[in-house]
């Protein structure tokens, strides 16, 4: 990570007015976002949008000249250009063939994209954009932090002083006025201007139809008044029927605004008479920059799918804390990062790609239904494959590629650590865990890990049904008490539970750094070690490891083009569960019983990110904590990552920290003495973090709490 | 539906009214125009665009009030407080108006003027935009489709709803049950 980049988290973080806007904002959007989608089948609409998106993705080439043709046809002008270049020359012919001095613009990512402004003001063309927040932008010199709200990381004080400037007089912060002052400044412009320029939020291919939406009413005002106008499409746009502007236009709103339409929505199909008696002079231009090669690469076109509604920012924990202009280039957060990747290169990804801690919310919420997480994994093999991973990285996953020497090294740290541990605690741990956070305290390395303890369980005899289990490096060395309590439940409920010791590290830390070939090779010793015994199925009580059975080992091949392991990973994935999943099940089956009518008291629940939602078992364990006789509380944003991460919270303390701090306070705020989760990693942070922060709130995971309310 | 769209068009921050007769809807805007103080004077005019709820009596009944513009130019368009228009349809589930906004005119009103008179005939209302999408030729699409949900607004500075930036802050629909042989 770049120095510079490193740095300019840091003023993020410090930014007090940021981090107080964006995460107001972040609060009232989740409430905002889920009443507006009360009445609507979510699911069911984005299936719908990533249908129509996908289909117009694959036939790029045949929409656009669909579209051109029939636009053409109602008397627009429509030029494809490949290039930035090509689309900013063109824009800039036709201001000079139509004498244009003044611009006014509606908003449109596409020209920030090809910074058009600057580029027409050095050919002596004033240029004024029109929606409030990319004007408050303009005048400041800056460039937009969010998609949708532009200036978002802006106070109204700030806006009195860029304001003020312009005018040159000083005004006071009030909002109504300030927009006031817009109105007047801006309504000359439009009427004076000789060109509108707008972006497209729909190019409909069946009738060459431009749609655009807006609140303000700048983007009518862009389109009607100048004699010119001149759209900037980019050719992820385009949809093939006109019907497809339905569940587009329900989605975009509610996702970018939680409204049910933007005040206004415009269709333009051909140029429209103006008010000196003739027509609009309409071109449309269609914008490549990279999109057809996105169409035909197997992974990304996928993102193609995406409508600019921005709520992938909006929900994630990263870009609440540090916002678009560290998040982000001319496209922020999480979207940003893949559109980033392509439109500027992979090189210019760089940085901001090891922002995603990989959480999953962003992928919940997108109408678009793009796997936002994994295609920035994606972006992350690439990466690496181009350039490399950091040599001291690299050893790491050497070592964490050889089994034995990797076990051998932890069992040695298990001893080399012990001078320092406290408590069950150590501040510093050797290998990949040494450069730690500060306000989390880790765990020990466990002096007997479980792959030794779990030999001297005497496990009853002759029992039929057979569960292999899947540990995980941090229930294996860290907390095999955890694995201890999961034998002790299932041989409750008549199961026999194997560990087969070949099994090793997921590959999890591998992949989520990219490092795809380090993952493929833990992928293949797992499949030979867990398949090597007759089991029913496989269990385990670490979501990112049953996720990593369950979907990565399989992603991971195919990514990587190999098929030799590909049908045994699928054999795995097809009997891999969760802990919280399986012991359910088995109390619904009346296999296993917990002890009738205790009261326990208080708990809240901290949903982890693999668990709920990639494994979308957030009710399981709920349910059997409150069958055990735990009254839930629940937490605020209680599926909120807790800033772990995997190695996130080691590459970016500065990151996990707070995210980990705001966790603290929710699970502290609901009163109860005990909160649990599903995942070791989850609890080694918010343990280590509870610990730091003395507040006395038991840690734990369902796997123990469970095993101790087991029936007699 | 009429009440759907009613509820929903005001919760996006429109005024709705519905009248059975066009006397009925005529009286209300003559009243509205002496509430406002229209006048023949800068920005307080009132801009009416062609339609069929405007019929040439109707026309010679309100050309002797003071400030009216029946031939819009863009001066005129900007000069005045009210702008009126007739649409097309509506969307009852969100509350949206819908109009061929292919004439000049009817844009020029919709836009400029701080208040935006729309008129409606309650008949044409549909359940959503599927319905209307289906119900509508796209082969002879207007070239300037224009949707309404309520007035301009921005949440631009610190997330708070403001009310008009570029185009009206109001927006006052009214909806006629007996438009006669009006659409």
């Amino acid at each position: 990570m770049e120095k510079q980049f490193r740095e300019s988290i840091g003023t993020a973080l410090d930014d007090a007015k940021l981090s107080a806007a964006l995460g107001k904002f972040s609060v009232d959007y989740k409430v905002n976002r889920a009443k507006i989608y009360e009445d609507t089948d979510f699911e069911a609409l984005r299936s719908q949008i990533a249908a129509c998106k996908s289909y117009a993705a694959e036939h790029m080439e045949e929409l656009a000249a669909e579209f051109t043709k029939n636009a053409e046809a109602r008397g627009a002008k429509v030029f494809r250009a490949n290039s930035p270049e090509a689309v900013r020359e063109y824009i800039l012919q036709v201001a000079k063939d139509n004498g244009v001095k003044l611009i006014v613009k509606s908003k449109s990512m596409a020209t920030e994209e090809i910074h058009l402004n600057p580029f027409l003001e050095k050919e002596g063309i004033e240029v004024a954009e029109t929606d409030l927040g990319e004007w408050i932008i303009q005048l400041a010199g800056q460039r937009p932090s969010h998609m949708v709200m532009p200036a978002i990381h802006l106070t109204r004080e700030d806006v009195a002083d860029i304001f003020s400037k312009e005018v040159e007089e000083r005004l006071s912060s009030d909002i109504p006025r300030l927009v006031q002052l817009a109105r007047e400044k801006l309504r000359p412009k439009f009427l004076q201007a000789g060109m509108g320029i707008s972006g497209g939020n729909i190019a409909v291919a069946e009738t060459g139809t431009v749609v655009l939406v807006t609140n303000e009413g700048n983007a009518r005002l862009t389109t009607t008044l100048p004699k010119v106008h001149v759209a900037v499409i980019g050719l992820e746009k385009l949809v093939a029927k006109f019907a497809d502007v339905a569940p587009i236009l329900k989605a975009l709103p509610r996702s970018a605004t939680a409204q049910l339409l933007t005040s206004y929505v415009s269709m333009i199909t051909g140029p429209a008479p103006t008010d000196d008696g003739g027509v609009k002079d309409l071109h449309i231009v269609l914008m490549d920059n990279q999109r057809s090669a996105m169409a035909h690469d197997p992974m990304f076109k996928e993102a193609l799918q995406c409508i600019r509604c921005a709520s992938c920012l909006n929900v994630c924990p990263i870009f609440r804390l540090v916002g678009g202009h560290v998040f982000g280039k001319v496209y922020t957060g999480a979207i940003g990062t893949i559109l980033t990747a392509w439109y500027e290169g992979l090189q210019q990804s760089e940085d901001i790609q090891g922002l995603c801690i990989m959480c999953g919310a962003c992928k919940d919420v997108c109408p678009g239904k793009i796997d936002i997480p994994s295609l920035i994994m994606e972006v992350r093999r690439r990466l690496v494959q181009n350039e490399g991973v950091p040599l001291i990285q690299k050893s790491i996953y050497q070592v964490v590629n050889n089994r034995k020497l990797f076990h051998g090294m932890l069992r040695a740290a298990s001893v080399a650590g012990k001078p320092l541990s406290k408590g069950g605690f150590i501040r510093h741990l050797p290998l990949f865990l040494s450069d730690l956070t500060e306000g989390r305290s880790l765990p020990a390395i466990a002096a007997t890990p479980l792959r030794d303890s779990i030999k001297k369980i005497e496990q009853p005899k002759g029992l039929q049904e057979k569960a292999v289990f899947y540990a995980g490096c941090l229930i294996d060395f860290a907390y095999p008490e955890m694995g201890e309590a999961l034998v002790k439940i299932l041989n409750k409920a008549g199961v026999e539970v194997l560990f087969p010791e070949g099994q090793t590290c997921c590959g999890a830390p591998a992949r989520y750094s990219g490092v795809y070939e380090i993952a493929a090779k833990n992928s293949k010793d797992n499949i030979d070690a867990l398949l090597s015994v007759a089991a029913d199925y496989v269990v385990s009580a670490c979501p990112t490891c049953t996720v990593a059975l369950n979907e990565e080992f399989i992603a991971t091949f195919k990514s990587l083009g190999q098929t030799e392991h590909l049908a045994r990973a699928e054999q795995l994935a097809a009997k891999t569960m969760d802990f919280s999943t399986l012991v359910k099940k088995l109390v619904d089956e009346g296999r296993l019983s917990l002890k009738e009518g205790q009261q326990l008291g208080k708990i809240t629940y901290h949903d982890s990110c693999h668990l709920k939602r990639s494994l979308r078992a957030d009710q399981p364990p709920r349910e059997l904590l409150q069958k055990a006789g735990y009254e839930i509380s629940e937490m605020f944003e209680c599926d909120v990552c807790c800033g772990m991460g995997g190695s996130y919270s080691v590459k970016l303390p500065e990151m996990s920290a707070p995210i980990l701090q705001r966790k603290l306070k929710n699970i502290k705020d609901t009163g109860a003495p005990v909160v649990a989760m599903d995942c070791p990693g989850c609890v080694m942070q918010i343990r280590g973090g509870m610990h730091q922060d003395g507040a006395g709130v038991q840690v734990r995971h369902t796997v123990e709490l469970i095993a101790q309310q087991l029936a007699d | 539906m009429y009440e759907l769209f009613k509820a929903r068009a005001e919760r996006a921050g429109a005024e709705v009214h519905r009248f059975t007769t066009k006397a009925e809807a005529e009286a209300y805007i003559v009243d509205l125009f002496q509430k406002e103080q229209v006048r023949d004077e800068t920005g307080h005019l009132v801009v009416w665009a062609d339609c069929p709820f405007l019929d040439e009596a109707l026309k010679e009944r309100v050309s002797t009030l003071p400030g009216m513009r029946f031939t819009v130019s863009r001066e005129d368009a900007n000069a005045a407080w009210i702008g009126i228009s007739q649409v097309d349809g509506a969307l009852a589930e969100i509350g949206t108006l819908v109009q061929d906004a292919t004439a000049i005119d009817k844009r020029l009103v919709s836009m400029l003027p701080e208040v935006h008179l729309a008129i409606l005939s309650t008949k044409t209302i549909v359940a959503d935009m599927p319905a209307w999408i289906a119900q509508t030729d796209t082969s002879t699409l207007g070239s300037y489709m224009s949707m309404i949900t309520g007035p301009s607004r921005t949440a631009d500075i610190e997330r708070v709803l403001t009310i008009g930036v570029h185009g009206p802050r109001r927006l006052v629909v009214c909806c006629v049950d007996e438009m006669g042989g009006v659409a």
